[in-house]
């Protein structure tokens, strides 16, 4: 994040929007909503320099419940939309937001050449292991036994995806998973990530009560990470690859160079048509 | 040969260097005053495959290929069958080979054409450095009368950045070409040019190449480029440009990707568009509605190619005039245009922009391959400039900003980020005033009338067609068949015939009122496209009330509407 005309005395609710959220009650997103908003808050960042860019589904919808500048889009292409948006006005702060579907199986090709290019935004995937705005569909993080439904009665049979080392490999800046039971934690990494240079990655387990309710457990499931954030991809690597995926904290910061085209005018439009003389 | 205009094909094996000497020629006559055109016609190879370019040069500027071929310079014969249709030739006709090629094909050798055999190969093999499409110059320059020094300076300023040496033996493999042709009877072939001056009112240009210059005179600041044939010449003219004037191209990683990137930098308040063909606006179709939905301006310049699927990527076809006008889903209204000459893709595409910024909404701005990729002799275009704008939200307003306030132009103002007070989500979903997501019927149906008379209740001015000539026949065409078309309405005319072209160039939304004024005395209407399903005739036939006895010429690519065919269905109808 480049140095933005700060603004101090907001508080995380000054962020937040009128409107009442679609999600379900005991829905993990609240939580990251509100993390999402104490991060800005102590970023202290003007409110109309933020941009909050999303796709479809249940989580998508957060532009909305903050009063930002905000754009949700259309299924999957939140990181397109965001890549266009900081690429052309760098002095915005660029906050993507999404679910595991909209990210990871329709997106997942702007997942990976985002991670790539390293674009200076931060990405907050919320990770409920399910299509819960169609009613509970698989989603590439869903496990390949389970059987909950309609569409794969028999469980996908698909080896779950996995994002962080995807994510690490495809050349994101930083790495992290957050837990919504911990809101604290959560605000504290989102606002580490957004401070990071280049495409920062923060999964967050964020439980869906209706549609995956065992992940109601996940309270006692999930805990710290054991290890040191490390700026060394193998390591990340090795430690992201041995992890059930239930351990949190900031695995990776690196030193990756930042996608930042310089905007410079050095020619007029008349230059240019030089060209074309014969 | 007619008598102000002569034509050359160019043909040999892909790779061979057919284009570059091409271009040469075109642009050596031109720096003797000539105007002219040249079309490339290649198969899918790099390498390899066949390649011909068709060079049609004239004291007028010239509109379209001609009829038939005065000269064809074969520098092999290896794949020239592959578009022996694509080069009519005549007893007239000369046709110059290479005397180790071998014999001629039977097709060609039917045309009744004078062969002339000449050591091209083995002069080439006794030149160091020599290459084959060099001495083709020098073979054409002589056979043109194109003078030595327009020549040499064209050649210097292609080979120089290549060093001395590669210099040296281009020049010399055209003064090779042209002592090969002394001796033969071509004075027939010379078309005297004006002067040989430098000349800064004549620009030698691609259509595509234009685009990207409307596109940047029109303000367009970011571009997200995903390479396609044939369109891709829009961004690689754009990526080292667009730079110079403080904007920026990024490569996405497929065409999903560069149309959204643009609604996001659009978003951001600024100028952007993307350029693709066929299977590349299928993609991007989804997020086109999204612009429209969310009421963010974009241009989306489409450079049609033959379809469906991936069709024959190098040929030209107007057949994505469906896709264009009908492909989104839902109520979806936005603009279509269309530039109807290779000069006309700089006006067309800065027309766009301009009425994509101040509507709000998206452009689909339709060219192809015999546009884009054609290089074309022509007069300086005007400087044209549209002052009107973006209509953006000013900070402290007095009353609550919305973003999708209903008003009397049905044009809200736009917040840009950064504005304080004017903090609001764009969004795909329908929404209220405030953009708040909504599924009333009375939202919808106020957001949905907003949109549609924003588009239909702009005053086009007098670019929505250009119109010529006058009397009870009429010729509606558009695209790149308006430059057949106005040549055989120029020979009919000298014929001694009335009539009128109508070439449209804002195809939605459709100028109901306005085609109705133009046709108003029309008896016969002759309609000119090139697809198969007769997209632009059943177009005309959903939107506007078409008077008298209409006929359709329509066939699909890859051979070019030739003038001499519309003539004839002119000539043939009284």
């Amino acid at each position: 994040m480049s140095a933005l005309p700060e603004q101090t005395a907001l508080s995380a609710s000054d962020f937040k929007s009128d409107y009442r959220p679609v999600w379900c009650p005991g829905c993990g997103h609240y939580s990251v909503l509100s993390s999402l908003t104490k991060a800005l808050a102590e970023l202290a960042v003007r409110r109309e320099d933020i941009a909050v860019i999303s796709g479809i589904g249940c989580s998508s919808r957060i532009p909305a419940y903050t009063n930002l500048y905000g754009f949700h889009s259309v299924h999957g292409r939140a990181l397109a939309v965001a890549t266009g948006l900081k690429v052309a006005r760098p002095d915005l702060l660029v906050i993507v937001a999404g679910g595991d579907g909209d990210g990871y199986s329709i997106g997942g090709n702007h997942f990976i050449h985002a991670c790539r290019r390293n674009v200076d935004m931060t990405y907050i995937v919320m990770d409920n292991q399910v299509y819960g705005m169609t009613k509970g569909q698989a989603s590439p993080t869903t496990p390949a036994d389970w059987d909950k439904s309609k569409l794969t009665p028999h469980g996908t049979g698909v080896s779950p995806f996995h994002p962080l080392a995807v994510a690490l490999a495809a050349g994101a800046n930083f790495i992290a998973r957050c837990f919504a039971g911990d809101p604290n934690g959560t605000a504290r990494v989102i606002t580490e990530a957004v401070r990071h240079p280049g495409f920062s990655m923060v999964q967050v387990l964020s439980p869906c009560v209706t549609y995956q309710p065992e992940q109601r457990e996940w309270k006692n499931t999930v805990r710290k990470a054991d290890i040191v954030t490390t700026s060394e991809a193998d390591l990340a690597a090795r430690w992201l690859m041995a992890d059930d995926g239930l351990s949190t904290g900031v695995m990776y910061k690196g030193h990756r160079p930042v996608y930042r085209p310089e905007l410079e005018e050095t020619a007029s439009v008349a230059d240019l048509e030089k060209w074309f003389a014969v | 040969m007619s008598a102000e205009t002569v034509s050359i094909a160019i043909t040999g094996a892909g790779g061979a260097g057919v284009m570059t000497a091409a271009q040469m020629v075109l642009n050596a006559a031109a720096r003797t005053g000539l105007y002219g055109l040249m079309a490339r016609s290649t198969g899918p190879q790099i390498r390899g495959g066949e390649a011909a370019a068709f060079i049609r040069l004239g004291a007028k500027p010239v509109n379209c290929l001609d009829n038939r071929f005065d000269v064809m310079v074969s520098l092999d014969w290896l794949n020239v069958e592959r578009f022996a249709a694509e080069i009519p030739l005549d007893a007239a006709s000369l046709i110059v080979c290479d005397a180790d090629a071998g014999p001629p094909p039977s097709r060609i050798v039917a045309s009744g054409a004078q062969f002339v055999t000449l050591p091209l190969q083995q002069t080439v093999k006794s030149l160091p450095g020599g290459r084959l499409n060099m001495l083709g110059l020098g073979v054409l320059a002589a056979i043109l009368g194109v003078p030595d020094d327009a020549i040499t300076v064209v050649v210097e300023k292609a080979l120089r950045k290549r060093g001395q040496a590669v210099l040296d033996a281009g020049l010399a493999g055209v003064t090779a070409g042209r002592s090969l042709v002394e001796g033969l009877d071509v004075g027939r072939f010379h078309l005297q040019g004006a002067s040989t001056a430098a000349r800064t009112d004549r620009w030698s240009v691609s259509g595509n190449e234009m685009a990207g210059l409307g596109a940047v005179r029109g303000g367009i600041r970011f571009v997200a480029a995903y390479p396609i044939t044939p369109a891709t010449e829009i961004l690689e003219w754009l990526a080292p440009n667009l730079e110079k004037v403080g904007g920026v191209l990024v490569q996405a990683e497929d065409e999903l990707a560069s149309i959204n990137m643009i609604i996001g930098a659009s978003f951001g308040g600024t100028p952007s568009l993307t350029a693709t063909s066929g299977p590349g606006l299928a993609l991007m179709m989804e997020a086109i509605g999204l612009s429209v939905a969310s009421e963010t301006p974009i241009v989306v310049v489409n450079v049609m190619r033959g379809g469906p699927s991936t069709g024959i990527p190098t040929k030209s076809e107007q057949s994505d005039l469906n896709i264009a006008l009908y492909g989104l889903h839902g109520d979806a209204p936005h603009i279509v245009t269309a530039a109807n000459s290779i000069s006309d893709c700089l006006f067309t595409t800065q027309w766009s922009v301009h009425l994509a910024e101040q509507l709000q909404a998206p452009v689909i701005t339709l060219t192809d391959q015999s546009l884009g990729q054609s290089r074309a002799v022509i007069d300086r275009p005007a400087d044209i400039s549209f002052f009107s704008k973006r209509e953006t939200f000013a900070a402290a307003a007095a009353t609550p900003y919305q973003r999708y306030a209903i008003t009397g132009s049905g044009v809200s103002a736009m917040a840009i980020p950064g504005t304080p007070g004017g903090e609001y989500v764009a969004d795909g979903l329908e929404h209220s005033v405030t953009g708040r997501p909504s599924s009333g019927a009375e939202d919808h149906g106020e957001q949905l009338a907003k949109r549609a008379r924003k588009l239909e209740d702009l005053d086009y001015g007098q670019y929505w067609a250009e119109i010529e000539g006058e009397g009870p026949l009429a010729v509606v065409t558009w695209g790149s068949c308006a430059g057949p078309v106005r040549e055989a309405a120029e020979l009919a005319r000298a014929a001694g015939m009335d009539l009128r072209v109508i070439s449209l160039r804002l195809l939605a939304p459709a100028q109901t009122d306005r085609l109705e004024q133009a046709l108003a005395g029309v008896e016969r209407l002759l309609v000119v496209e090139q697809s198969h399903s007769r997209q632009f005739y059943r177009y005309l036939r959903a939107f506007y009330d078409l008077p008298g006895e209409i006929r359709v010429f329509s066939r699909p690519g890859p051979l070019p509407i030739r003038s001499s065919e519309v003539l004839q269905h002119i000539q043939s109808w009284s």
